[in-house]
């Protein structure tokens, strides 16, 4: 608890999955109240970062500390405790189809309460209402949207009065209209309820748009962090091709091969 | 609404399936039959009981009146003792009855017939029977039958 | 040859591997237990499931399998002038045999294949990752209360079946071929125990059960979240659930009736 204005505290991560090093000695801190931005090309392990945090994989080595305590060396209780305070919105949302809109809201209040009916109704409603989807409450889950399954997934991470949500990829796969929906929704709730956000994304422009501070991993390590207008006027090639989107540069448009033309003419050979 | 659906269709299940292990017990097997194990136990002994199991019937005048509860080797008399377990109801077996081992049928299982005697006394648990006929074994019938048909000529 | 025998060396490993953490995703369940004392509802719910969806298969197949019985039997029994203990081979042969057996394989096809589609689809679109990070254990919310349910629901199944066959005997043997009525039923009466035959067969049900939810379970918990992986876990989990069925029964069979 000696420094407040982070929430967590990641020290010299390491993580590998089979032979392959996810992260080879991360350090980040994620600021209080803010919304801090993770971002990085695909298979960089954002989502692995995401699951470290709340402690759903254990690291190699290194410690991430959330709220003053280590995730990893808490006992399962008090583990299952700080996990009520964190929401995730996972990429599907996640939602149990079992249940319709309305329950999969109220499934945390269920589940770690013995709050009557009466007491349930209101809050899931105002939660529902947040997210625009309180006429949706009868619905299946298989009967909603893409974008309409995070918004309600996004209800049901609320309704336990976190102190943070971690999204994971929330822009992929969304028309414009629903992008735009889920980019206000994030940045208003975030300021509305005190939250800290972390949002693991590749669609740069969005995710800036609403960041207060953003990393950018690759190959295991931290490349650059900073606001985004820092990033946006940084010097590194690197960090210009990933915000830019370029096909070429220092992330090379060809995968790894022979010479091209001695490639063709063993081919001709044979 | 659908929860109570639910909840009847499982109790509708878990009725039909009593309704079934009602019928195995009390139609299907002899759970009424002999009950636990009640009763009072007498021992024949036998020269050969031929394939009598245990659990096999007792019957007197062909009414089943108890089962066999256990056979061993007397190693004392060199023959087979056999104990029977009769229902409470038929006390009343005079001390000189006899048990005879018979098959059902030419190839059907054997059981014990009980034949009453004339006594005033009546057996009482733990009793022997003192008259009995052991087991026909088919090879020692055909066997006396040969020799007899040997000799006789 | 050095690949071949590391190839081996993999499989066997794999193997191993695989057992050690089935064993552990048992010991799981076990732990997931006794939450469910206060909270029967969840069971109820997998009871319909698992149990109330498969009752019409089992008792429609169950009512054939008694008339084949009584058909066979028949045929068999009437060139020795037996055919009045019809009743009882039926009987026994479904309470000690097929009522566990068959209800067991059907059990394993219908419940068994869809509980492994039901947890691998749950992992795949991270329900069960979500759950954990809503602070609930998968365990002791989804997979104990199936796990239950499985376990309570083939032994009803299958006597049930054993019941129902001895109708579809009694209806092909009396009503049919003409046996009479009452050497059918005081035969069986005569001949079936309770304890020995009934019980027994209830037994080897309750073992199947709990195999067969076990292994379905597993299936889709460990399959890769992929609709590819899910698909092969159900496969095996028919395939591997029906060889449990047909080892194990031979193996209760000798212990209960073998002597």
């Amino acid at each position: 608890m000696e420094n407040n204005a982070n929430l967590i505290k990641i020290r010299g991560l390491h993580f590998s999955r089979g032979e392959r090093k996810i992260f080879d000695g991360v350090n980040m801190d994620i600021p209080r109240g803010k919304v801090t931005a993770i971002m990085g090309p695909s298979g960089t392990g954002k989502t692995t970062l995401l699951k470290l945090i709340g402690a759903q994989l254990q690291p190699d080595q290194g410690s991430l500390v959330v709220d003053g305590q280590d995730v990893h060396r808490i006992p399962k209780k008090s583990l299952y405790q700080l996990r009520q305070k964190m929401g995730m919105l996972f990429q599907s949302g996640a939602l149990l189809t079992d249940l319709n809109v309305y329950e999969n809201v109220a499934f945390p209040l269920r589940e770690h309460t013995q709050l009557p009916e009466s007491l349930i109704r209101p809050l899931v409603l105002t939660r529902l209402h947040s997210v625009g989807l309180r006429g949706a409450r009868d619905l299946m889950t298989s009967a909603l949207s893409g974008g309409m399954a995070r918004r309600v997934a996004l209800a049901r991470a609320l309704i336990m009065d976190p102190m943070m949500i971690m999204y994971d990829e929330p822009f992929t796969g969304q028309d414009p209209i629903s992008m735009g929906v889920l980019v206000e929704l994030i940045r208003t709730v975030n300021d509305a309820l005190n939250l800290t956000s972390i949002i693991v994304s590749h669609d740069v422009p969005e995710t800036l748009s609403i960041a207060d501070y953003a990393y950018v991993i690759s190959n295991g390590k931290v490349v650059a962090h900073g606001s985004p207008q820092q990033l946006w006027q940084s010097e590194s090639e690197w960090v210009k091709q990933f915000l830019d989107g370029r096909a070429d540069g220092p992330v090379p448009f060809h995968y790894p091969a022979a010479d091209y033309q001695q490639d063709l003419l063993a081919t001709a050979k044979v | 609404m659908a929860k109570r659906n639910v909840e009847i269709m499982v109790g509708l299940f878990v009725a039909l399936a009593l309704a079934a292990l009602f019928m195995l017990a009390m139609k299907v097997s002899n759970l009424s039959g002999l009950q636990g194990v009640q009763g009072y136990h007498l021992t024949a002994n036998f020269d050969n009981i031929g394939g009598l199991k245990v659990r096999a019937p007792v019957t007197a005048s062909g009414v089943l009146v108890g089962r066999v509860s256990a056979i061993r080797y007397d190693t004392q008399q060199f023959q087979a003792e056999v104990t029977l377990l009769i229902e409470p109801q038929y006390a009343q077996f005079p001390e000189d009855s006899s048990a005879s081992i018979f098959t059902a049928g030419l190839l059907g299982e054997q059981y014990i017939g009980l034949e009453p005697g004339a006594e005033e006394v009546v057996l009482r648990e733990g009793d022997e029977l003192q008259v009995t006929q052991s087991a026909m074994v088919l090879e020692e019938l055909i066997g006396k039958f040969l020799f007899d048909k040997a000799s006789g000529e | 040859m050095s690949t071949y025998l590391q190839n081996l060396g993999h499989s066997v490993l794999d193997f191993f591997e695989r057992l050690g953490r089935g064993h552990l995703f048992l010991w799981q369940l076990l732990l997931g237990l006794p939450l469910l004392l206060r909270r029967f509802s969840l069971v109820i719910q997998q009871l319909h499931s698992v149990g109330v969806l498969t009752l019409l298969i089992t008792l429609v197949a169950g009512l054939f399998v008694g008339m084949v019985l009584g058909l066979q039997g028949y045929n068999t029994l009437v060139d020795f002038g037996a055919e009045e203990s019809l009743g009882v081979m039926v009987a026994l042969t479904l309470v000690r045999e097929l009522g566990p057996v068959v209800a067991g394989l059907l059990f394993a096809g219908r419940a068994g294949s869809a509980l492994t589609a039901e947890i691998g689809l749950m992992k795949a679109t991270e329900q069960l990752s979500g759950l954990e990070m809503m602070a609930v254990d998968p365990f002791k919310r989804i997979l104990a209360p199936r796990f239950l349910a499985g376990f309570i629901a083939l032994p009803l199944l299958a006597l049930m079946f054993s019941a129902i066959g001895v109708m579809g005997g009694y209806l092909v043997g009396v009503q049919l071929l003409g046996i009479d009525e009452g050497a059918f039923w005081s035969q069986m009466h005569a001949k079936v125990d309770f304890v020995e035959d009934v019980l027994n067969g209830v037994i080897k049900s309750v073992v199947f059960g709990l195999v067969i939810t076990w292994i379905a379970l597993f299936e889709g918990y460990d399959a890769m979240p992929t609709s590819e992986g899910v698909s092969r876990a159900t496969t095996r989990t028919v395939v591997h659930a029906s060889l449990a069925i047909l080892g194990l029964d031979f193996v209760l069979t000798a212990l209960m009736f073998g002597s």
